[in-house]
């Protein structure tokens, strides 16, 4: 039987007059703050204007693009027993409150990368950002979501991988897999080099961060051995320990003998990560991956709140303009148009891939009625759609000239603060020298210069916003050094996790390639593989940490163009699923975001590979250095031949990846396409759900 | 002990233990009570285990297969 046949009129939106008119209201509120955003061009426009713009789109989408898909996409039924209820062991399949399950999906979604693509993107103005932050999230980023944990509340709760495997054939989820892998790679690397630029000579920083490691050790044994149960106890316990940590550092870096202790160098972050990476992923996970991931989802959960409270109370003023000259490409921060590169550049907070992976995970195995799966699948995201809202306006709060000092790689601004400001003040953003140094005086850092990557400028935007509402200019460098903590702690705690994940993927890929013929002993299969994990992510993280253009530039849109990859797939899947369901006149609702996501992927791909800047294409900056090596001469920052050779080789394996991830988008397109027709040439419906000898034919949320 | 606001009656006690309850599952632990209410009627042979050892098994099982998280 066709669901798509069910009369559609009895599922359609009815409203009343007073619904009308709020929803109406609503609408038109959320329209003229979003004009006043556009159009306005004084000095400076207020948040408030930001946050109405943000919150009346997020009403609407979810209430009516919510609800549609809800009802004529998804097809959902409170009716029909879900996985949890079904399958119910009291562990991993658990009914559970909506509102409940709501907070975990949020904590497991929301990470650094909605915090750093807006920042990033900032550097265009705040317009262009929010708009694809509003509009990606309603058409694109919820709907992945949502859709993804529908489906698999139909499959059993099963994993994307998994589904796309029984619904797309083994090939299609070989290379879904393979796209996954890679993803990992880079966005470890990423994450990892965001740590590094916050944390390179920062004594106070890197202090705080050091000091997570025994307090997490601590937890993780006192849980082991003593008293498991007292888990949020001891948690709470943690975060004060670390808010003592924080204060701590201060002092640690008031004092030149201990300072020294503590300061260190770029590359030298980036050789400790990866030891960190591979310690945390090989030794039991309740010492130290656990407790950080403790540590870390509290304060990242109490840091967000807190945030947005600040901006509710304290409504800041926005300097960034709205839209600046570097929507042409030019910009310092990361090199690129508009179009593809602020679509990639944000990715987290409009549209992530990677929430795909979580959508399919535990959630949907706890849903205790199909009826929820709206509000936390679409609900959750639009939360976090908020929190990229939110770290655009801790970047815009920042004088536009501190924002471009802090995120220009010095080889463009020059490395003191005399140059950057000339540099920078010639741009068209007035800053002197003095009010840099007055800036990083204020932070309690030596230097706020070249502190690309998002946590550093996110920082001094929360530490101007708290700082507003809890201790004043006395407090702001205990503000910003508490910023950087929690941001460094939950991109550490994505790295070690990560490691693991990675490391798993190795494995099963090795034992895929060998059909279980080599025997390898589980311990050494556990060290090699994730030395192969350590060495995949901390590759690109190296290559990022001696890039003169500070690397961010350069790895931050692979991570954009892999991780739209995985929504890419994501959405290619929910639409072949929606084919085999005979809900073809809906598909459109999962099409045109996967459409608009190859665009943005494969563009920015081959620009990334072929464009003729050096800036832009690996390529022509292969070339720029080849030819300099012929002519025997040296570029920066090689200080050798075999540097130099270095960097083209870097260029090439950057190539390789892209083209990968390339290759990855339309392999699975063309498995779509395919999937599809096969689901339209038959006549019944196709996909495979848990229980087909369930009656699929009720409807209606 | 009830609180009323916008004319609407909420169990303070009930809010606080959902608040918990989403705090330990953000951890990775689901509701114990749930679990133990789960094995003395699908399994009431089964003694279940105590609330140390299911905290202990549940961190384990979390990170088995890594433990994903989002960026």
């Amino acid at each position: 039987m066709d669901m798509s046949s069910s009369p559609h009129q009895a599922a359609r939106v009815r409203l009343g007059v007073s619904g009308a008119l709020i929803w109406g209201g609503t609408a038109i509120l959320g329209a003229a703050s979003l004009a006043i955003l556009a159009v306005h061009r004084g000095e400076t426009v207020n948040a408030l204007w930001m946050v109405t713009a943000a919150l009346c789109t997020y009403a609407i989408g979810y209430r009516f693009y919510g609800l549609f898909l809800a009802r004529r996409v998804a097809g959902l039924d409170a009716a029909r027993p879900t996985p949890a209820v079904l399958r119910r062991d009291g562990m991993d399949y658990v009914p559970t409150s909506k509102f409940v399950l709501f907070g975990h999906h949020f904590a497991a979604i929301a990470g650094a990368g909605p915090l750093v693509g807006p920042v990033l993107a900032a550097q265009m103005g705040y317009l262009p950002g929010t708009l694809w932050i509003l509009v990606g999230v309603v058409f694109a980023g919820a709907v992945q979501d949502f859709i993804v944990l529908a489906f698999s509340t139909r499959r059993d709760g099963r994993s994307l991988g998994d589904m796309i495997r029984t619904e797309m054939g083994p090939f299609a989820g070989t290379v879904a897999s393979v796209g996954v892998l890679a993803i990992m790679f880079i966005l470890l690397a990423v994450l990892g080099l965001i740590v590094v630029k916050a944390l390179a000579a920062s004594p106070w920083g890197t202090f705080a961060v050091a000091a997570t490691m025994p307090i997490a050790l601590g937890m993780g044994l006192w849980l082991r051995f003593v008293r498991p149960r007292g888990v949020l106890e001891v948690s709470a316990v943690g975060v004060v320990l670390l808010l003592a940590a924080v204060w701590l550092g201060g002092r640690v870096a008031a004092e030149p003998a201990l300072a020294a202790l503590f300061t260190w160098s770029a590359p030298t972050l980036a050789l400790v990560l990866m030891a960190y990476g591979f310690a945390a992923s090989v030794l039991p996970v309740w010492l130290l991956l656990a407790p950080r991931d403790y540590l870390s989802t509290f304060l990242k959960i109490g840091t967000i709140a807190a945030l947005a409270v600040g901006i509710l109370v304290t409504l800041p003023e926005l300097h960034m303009p709205a839209v600046t000259r570097f929507v042409d490409g030019t910009g310092p921060v990361f090199a690129g148009s508009l179009f593809p590169f602020l679509f990639i550049t944000i990715a987290c907070g409009s549209v992530s891939g990677f929430h795909a992976l979580v959508s399919s995970g535990t959630t949907p195995k706890m849903l205790a009625s199909e009826a929820d799966a709206r509000m936390i699948g679409y609900g959750a995201m639009l939360a976090e759609s908020g929190v990229a809202i939110m770290a655009m306006i801790a970047a815009s709060v920042l004088q536009p000239g501190a924002y471009f000092a802090m995120n220009a790689p010095a080889a463009l601004v020059g490395g003191d603060v005399a140059h950057a400001a000339a540099t920078i003040s010639a741009w068209g953003f007035a800053i002197t020298p003095d009010a840099l140094t007055r800036l990083a005086h204020q932070v309690g850092e030596a230097t706020v210069l070249g502190r690309a990557g998002g946590a550093p400028t996110l920082a001094v935007g929360m530490a101007t916003i708290f700082s507003g509402v809890l201790g004043g200019d006395r407090l702001m460098a205990f503000w910003y050094h508490f910023a950087i903590l929690f941001e460094a702690l939950f991109i550490l705690t994505t790295i070690d996790a990560g490691t693991r994940v990675a490391r798993f993927m190795v494995q099963d890929f090795a034992a895929m390639a060998s059909r279980g013929g080599v025997r390898v002993p589980a311990l050494a299969s556990n060290l090699l593989a994730t030395g192969v994990a350590v060495a995949g992510w901390g590759y690109f993280l190296y290559q990022g940490v001696i890039d003169p253009l500070g690397g961010i530039n350069t790895l931050w849109p692979l991570f954009g163009i892999a991780n739209q990859m995985l929504a890419c797939i994501a959405l290619t899947f929910c639409s072949v699923v929606l084919f085999k369901l005979k809900r073809a006149r809906v598909a459109w609702t999962t099409l045109l975001p996967t459409a608009w996501l190859a665009l943005c992927t494969l563009t920015a791909g081959a620009e990334k590979i072929f464009a003729a800047a050096p800036a832009i294409g690996f390529l022509a900056h292969a070339a720029k250095y080849e030819a300099a090596a012929r002519a025997g001469g040296l570029l920066a920052p090689a200080h050798s031949a075999a540097q130099m050779r270095q960097i083209i080789l870097n260029d090439r394996v950057d190539v390789s990846l892209t083209a990968l991830f390339m290759a990855v988008v339309v392999t699975m397109l063309a498995c779509g396409v395919r999937s599809a027709a096969q689901a339209r040439a038959n006549p019944r419906v196709t996909a495979r759900e848990a229980g087909d000898d369930m009656p699929l034919l009720r409807q209606g949320v | 002990m009830i609180c009323r606001c916008f004319g609407k009656a909420f169990d303070l006690a009930a809010v606080g233990r959902g608040a918990r309850e989403t705090a330990l599952l953000m951890l990775g632990v689901p509701d114990y009570d749930a679990y133990v209410a789960h094995v003395s009627t699908a399994h009431p042979e089964q003694t279940p285990a105590t609330r140390d050892a299911f905290f202990t098994a549940r961190q384990d099982a979390r990170f088995k297969g890594g433990g994903l998280r989002c960026c």
